[in-house]
């Protein structure tokens, strides 16, 4: 029968998805892990340069980096954090969703845009957007190195000091469990004050080599790159997490699909044998 | 028991090394320091180079750094490493490659990126077939 038969080829195209489907689930579960190690691995540094720059700030209260200079805002930056790749739920757009409500916030106060995209992702949506676009990094991969920002950063920071961009944003997503992720747009410059007042009062201070501006410009930079870097790395860790719940579902829902499906076969097999029998009998019949 | 020195040497991929030692030395900008416990708080850029550690049983570690910092306590010494080679060029460099590959983006009007758009196409089109299958089966 045609339709038995039609049942059956979707039946096995629907248990090869289901294979590639649940292999998928299992790869992501496995990256998943090592990306949180990842981002555990990630902290002590920046922890440690913040304990640094906030007692260099204490011990220097005369000198104000221009990091903490608090401007009116005419223009910011936007650094987008998004996947390389797709098949991980609503992982981006939401993310998306949320960065784009802030952006119609900034405009409505006729506060320019400059973005900088990191993934393939980002890169695919926000071209079709008006904003303008300073900077680029794809396909970093599933171990991504601090190098592969480093550009994109030095772009925005550059711009900051030139006064081209008033503050900083970082949109990603943030890793709180492995069901849940939570997209957020943060501050990353001006810095805080918060961060002054970090380490409390000290009653010694460093020797410097060379001279402090010099070190702690640079620790600067370190601690904005380390955190657009967490950002990342967190980033990874939301996204094999979402592929993977969202891996799990489709591999649950090929299952009740393959059930249903297996279920009008039989009852298809059943009805044809039953008309075959009827015929039988109803030719036999005619014939005595 | 000697005086021992807490180390730590972290860079932002991760934690190289962490535990105690009687000694460290290592490449500062201004010429290479030892560090015994008890030294004066210090904050130096590190040359690219090696980071000697000695231990209390005459063992010895060499770790190697492409540059950073140390923030040296008098009973902690940090590493903060660069995880590769940084120079004010080399950083001008990427960054010049950020902005360019932006620039490419905006102007590759058929290049690469337009998968998204081909890809919206191709659904559309096989739905259409889909759609002209269907209504072909209801003719018959």
């Amino acid at each position: 029968m045609s339709t038995s038969k039609d049942i059956r080829s979707q039946i096995g195209s629907i248990k090869k998805t289901q294979k590639i489907t649940r292999a998928m689930e299992l790869v992501a579960a496995s990256k998943m892990r090592k990306a949180q190690d990842r981002m555990a691995l990630s902290r002590p540094y920046a922890q440690k340069i913040l304990q640094v720059i906030g007692h260099i700030a204490n011990s220097h209260s005369e000198y104000r980096h221009p990091y903490f200079d608090i401007r009116p805002v005419r223009r910011v930056g936007l650094i987008m954090v998004s996947t390389d790749r797709g098949l991980c739920g609503g992982l981006n757009l939401n993310l998306f969703k949320k960065t784009l409500a802030k952006m119609r916030d900034w405009q409505k106060d006729n506060i320019e845009i400059d973005s900088c995209l990191i993934g393939n992702k980002a890169t695919a949506y926000f071209r079709r957007l008006h904003s303008q676009i300073v900077g680029q990094a794809t396909h970093l991969g599933d171990a991504p190195t601090v190098a592969d920002i480093v550009g994109v950063v030095k772009v925005m920071l550059d711009k900051f000091e030139n006064g081209e961009i008033d503050a900083l944003y970082i949109a990603s997503n943030e890793f709180i469990n492995t069901m849940k992720q939570q997209p957020k747009v943060e501050q990353l410059l001006p810095l805080p004050s918060a961060v002054h007042e970090l380490s409390g009062q000290h009653h010694w201070d460093y020797i410097y080599e060379p001279e402090s501006k010099t070190i702690i410009d640079i620790l600067m930079r370190r601690y904005i790159e380390s955190q657009v870097y967490q950002g990342v790395v967190e980033n990874i860790a939301c996204e094999q997490a979402s592929r993977m719940v969202a891996m799990k579902s489709a591999t649950d829902n090929a299952g009740t699909l393959m059930e249903e499906l297996r279920l009008a076969y039989n009852k298809a097999r059943q009805a044809a044998i039953t008309r075959e029998i009827a015929e039988i009998v109803s030719g036999g019949d005619a014939v005595a | 028991m000697a005086f021992t020195i807490k180390v730590d040497i972290v860079s932002a991929e991760s934690t190289v090394y962490s535990g105690q030692a009687i000694g460290v030395f290592l490449m500062g900008e201004l010429g290479e320091l030892g560090i015994y416990p008890g030294h004066s708080q210090l904050l130096t850029r590190l040359k690219p180079g090696y980071i000697r550690l000695q231990f209390e049983n005459n063992n010895e570690a060499v770790f190697y750094i492409s540059g950073g910092f140390v923030e040296i306590q008098p009973d902690i010494v940090t590493v903060l490493a660069d995880t590769a080679e940084r120079a004010q060029d080399i950083d001008q460099m990427a960054a010049v490659e950020a902005r360019e590959q932006a620039e490419r983006l905006l102007q590759d009007k058929q290049g690469e990126i337009d998968y998204a758009t081909v890809l919206a196409e191709l659904a559309q089109a096989t739905a259409q077939i889909q759609a002209i299958a269907r209504l072909k089966k209801k003719l018959r």
